[in-house]
């Protein structure tokens, strides 16, 4: 099963590398992960997309928590949350296809970003399924390149993490 | 006042309570050394570095402080590595210092330039690369609360070579603040609560302690609850020696190469209740079959270990002498209650018994070749009560386990959990530096002992009387054995066909030799060795094929031994 989990960690030097080395000396599996400092800059905050029965799940959780380093680890998976994804991707745009790759944009909220005579390169937002399908759509015209962020995510009600609470 | 941060690193180490340490000199620890001179930390140079580890492992594991190793950068750093993974694996407080080229050059591949932060990242509890002598008081202060604290581990700080020559003020921080490191000491009460109505529910309990009894120094709680509840005693390697093995209650060890009466216990069991131990593969052979009509009460202070293996019915988060003192002062309460679980649990124990009965630890005894096991008996014999062994890791490691009767905590060292040959020897070596007038074994097996055989050169120099017996059967004798039994005896590369001449090896290094071929030579080599002053090789010449029994095959449940009669 599909697991968004966040880890606030300190923003030392090595952090990144002790927490991507625990999922891969474990054989645990890392789909995305996305990666900045926070509001308090002495923290970063990590956002991990990765996929594995309780059990593993379980132990993904405790050992994030074992890293001297941890401060909070939040599991999404059975809380209400939101996950965003940006997506930039850039598709080829001749004649035949300019308008179509503008309505698709458009129906998506994405924004052009870039114009040549022979391409567009759109932004667009949203939860990972979006991105999947706008992708879906852009795939018959050509799409020449595409980066995503993978998601980040945030809790939904009014109650907000801060180091310290 | 303001110090270089070598005089900063040595003052640091005083005021945690450091009064010796294992190392190794090197360019880039140069000015610690200089500066070693003018301390009044001693300091026990061995001839490698992952000696000096193992050195400082041992030392920990006899005194229970934080052991202390220093090694240059590059080779030096490297060659600790199998030191600091085998206290990683045994969680062993060590605070190892390794030299850094000079922070400009970090990166370059400077000469003797390697990223130990980056190899050592996954064998330590934590590492440190100390950028600004500002921070280094408070990194040292903070490696040493790690290493102790929690589950205990080994910490590196990685030292540049200019960080140790730059100045500041030097202030030692009172207390440490890290915000993402809280272990939970406090067993909670009412899981405790929980655990006692399991305990007085159960007909076949059985207790399985691990290392962590040994961390906690858990020993006499261990064995008033024990007691208390009648219940049998398995250990695991790790936890050898927190229980007496000739309390009647002691089922001795667990496992790949434990008795049968544990195996069967554990298999038959209606609860198990682990204390300080953490399911390893040695201990349960076939998960699916383990303990397989046990409830399983587990006490750890690392939450990871809980339900990483094993399901559990009951997990406990918490320090093992803290969870021991409320359990004790729960069932205290139930006076009445304990007394009748008691009186129910007879039929258990005359089932154990009849087990004990059936299949006891024993070996065929030869009035013409010497027996390992033999050999072990009669060093328990003639060694003091509080003499500490050490082993390597093989044939020998388990008869030593099997055979010698340990009596006192603290008193068996042994890489249980990443099973390191040459472990042994340096070892033996930190724990006679802690303990000098104590008589220190190492159990050793011809194999292993050439792995670290030149730290006999420090036996010699700081007048380390370590007492070496070393059990020859020319072979690699535990890899033979899996191919006697599981590869149609072909005996791929285990066979050490140069024989070698222990006793003259021992002369060489100025330690005295000793031999004996037969088996009424024993008794007299062990008798000579432990008067002689100073360090000394009793070389036995074993039946060469000989076995470790019984034994649960790799992936075999526990009850489907391979037995010696």
């Amino acid at each position: 099963m599909r697991h968004t989990i966040s880890v606030l960690v300190e923003n030392e030097f090595g952090v990144l590398a002790r927490v991507a080395g625990l999922f891969s000396g474990r054989g645990f599996n890392i789909e995305s992960l996305s990666v900045a400092p926070t509001l308090d800059p002495s923290i970063s905050r990590m956002t991990i997309v990765t996929s594995g029965d309780d059990r593993i799940l379980e132990q993904i959780n405790k050992q994030l928590n074992k890293l001297i380093d941890t401060i909070k680890v939040i599991d999404f998976t059975d809380e209400e949350h939101m996950e965003r994804e940006l997506c930039l991707v850039k598709v080829t745009a001749d004649d035949g296809t300019r308008a179509e790759v503008l309505r698709i944009a458009d129906i998506f909220r994405g924004k052009v970003v870039d114009v040549t005579p022979k391409s567009y390169t759109i932004e667009v937002t949203g939860a990972p399924d979006k991105i999947n399908a706008i992708i879906e759509l852009l795939r018959p015209m050509g799409i020449k390149e595409l980066v995503r962020s993978g998601p980040v995510a945030l809790g939904r009600g009014p109650k907000g993490w801060r180091a310290g609470d | 006042m303001k110090l270089t941060g070598s005089k900063i690193l040595l003052e640091c180490l005083q005021r945690e309570g450091v009064d010796q340490v294992f190392g190794y000199p090197g360019g880039t620890v140069i000015n610690i050394y200089d500066d070693l001179m003018d301390s009044p930390i001693k300091h026990i140079l061995t001839r490698h570095e992952q000696a000096a580890v193992h050195a400082a492992d041992g030392y920990a594991r006899a005194t229970g402080k934080v052991g202390v190793a220093i090694a240059t950068s590059g080779p030096g750093a490297t060659n600790t590595i199998t030191g600091i993974a085998t206290a990683y694996m045994d969680s062993i407080p060590l605070v190892i210092i390794t030299g850094q080229v000079p922070t400009p050059l970090i990166g370059n591949d400077a000469f003797q330039e390697a990223d130990i932060i980056g190899i050592t990242r996954p064998i330590t509890k934590h590492n440190f690369l100390v950028r600004d002598v500002k921070d280094l008081a408070t990194i040292i202060k903070k490696a040493f609360y790690i290493a102790r604290t929690g589950r205990p581990g080994p910490v590196l700080v990685d030292l540049p070579k200019d960080v140790q020559v730059a100045t500041t003020k030097f202030e030692y921080p009172e207390s440490v603040e890290l915000r993402g490191y809280k272990p939970t000491y406090s067993g909670n009460l009412r899981m405790v609560e929980k655990a006692a109505a399991m305990i007085l529910a159960a007909k076949k309990p059985v207790i399985y302690v691990g290392g962590g009894a040994s961390l906690t120094d858990a020993h006499a709680e261990l064995k008033q609850l024990a007691e208390m509840i009648q219940a049998p005693v398995t250990t695991t390697l790790m936890g050898m020696a927190c229980f007496p093995k000739r309390h009647p209650l002691s089922l001795g060890m667990l496992g790949m190469h434990g008795t049968y009466y544990a195996n069967m216990a554990v298999t038959n069991s209606d609860l198990l209740i682990a204390l300080g131990a953490r399911f390893d593969d040695r201990v349960t052979g076939k998960i699916a079959t383990f303990a397989p009509h046990a409830k399983i009460i587990h006490v750890d202070i690392d939450p990871t270990s809980i339900k990483k293996n094993v399901r559990v019915d009951l997990p406990i988060v918490g320090d093992l002498r803290d969870v021991l003192t409320k359990l004790l002062k729960e069932l205290g309460g139930h006076a009445e209650e304990v007394a009748k679980s008691v009186e129910r649990l007879k039929p258990w124990h005359e089932e154990v018994a009849a087990w004990r009965r059936d299949q006891p630890m024993s070996y065929t005894p030869s009035k013409t070749e010497i027996k390992p096991q033999f050999v072990i008996e009669k060093l328990r014999e003639l060694s003091n009560d509080d003499a500490i062994v050490t082993t390597e890791v093989g044939q020998h490691q388990m008869w030593a386990a099997q055979f010698f009767d340990f009596v006192q905590p603290r008193t068996f060292l042994s890489s249980g959990g990443l099973g390191t040959m040459g472990y042994g020897l340096p070892s033996a070596l930190g724990a006679q530096a802690a303990f000098p007038k104590r008589q220190v074994i190492d159990i050793s097996g011809d194999g292993s002992f050439q792995m670290n055989s030149q730290e006999l050169a420090t036996l010699v120099q700081y007048r380390l009387p370590v007492k070496i017996v070393i059990l020859n059967n020319n072979f690699l004798g535990m890899v033979r054995q899996w191919q006697q039994l599981f590869f149609n005896k072909r005996y791929s590369q285990t066979c050490m066909e140069l024989p070698i001449d222990f006793v003259k090896l021992a002369e060489a290094y100025g330690a005295t030799g000793l031999r004996a071929s037969k088996p009424e030579e024993v008794e007299d080599v062990i008798r000579k060795a432990f008067a002689t002053k100073g360090p000394v090789i009793m070389e036995f010449k074993i039946a060469r094929e000989e076995n470790v029994l019984p034994m649960v095959p790799a992936g075999a449940s526990l009850n489907e031994m391979v037995l010696a009669s």
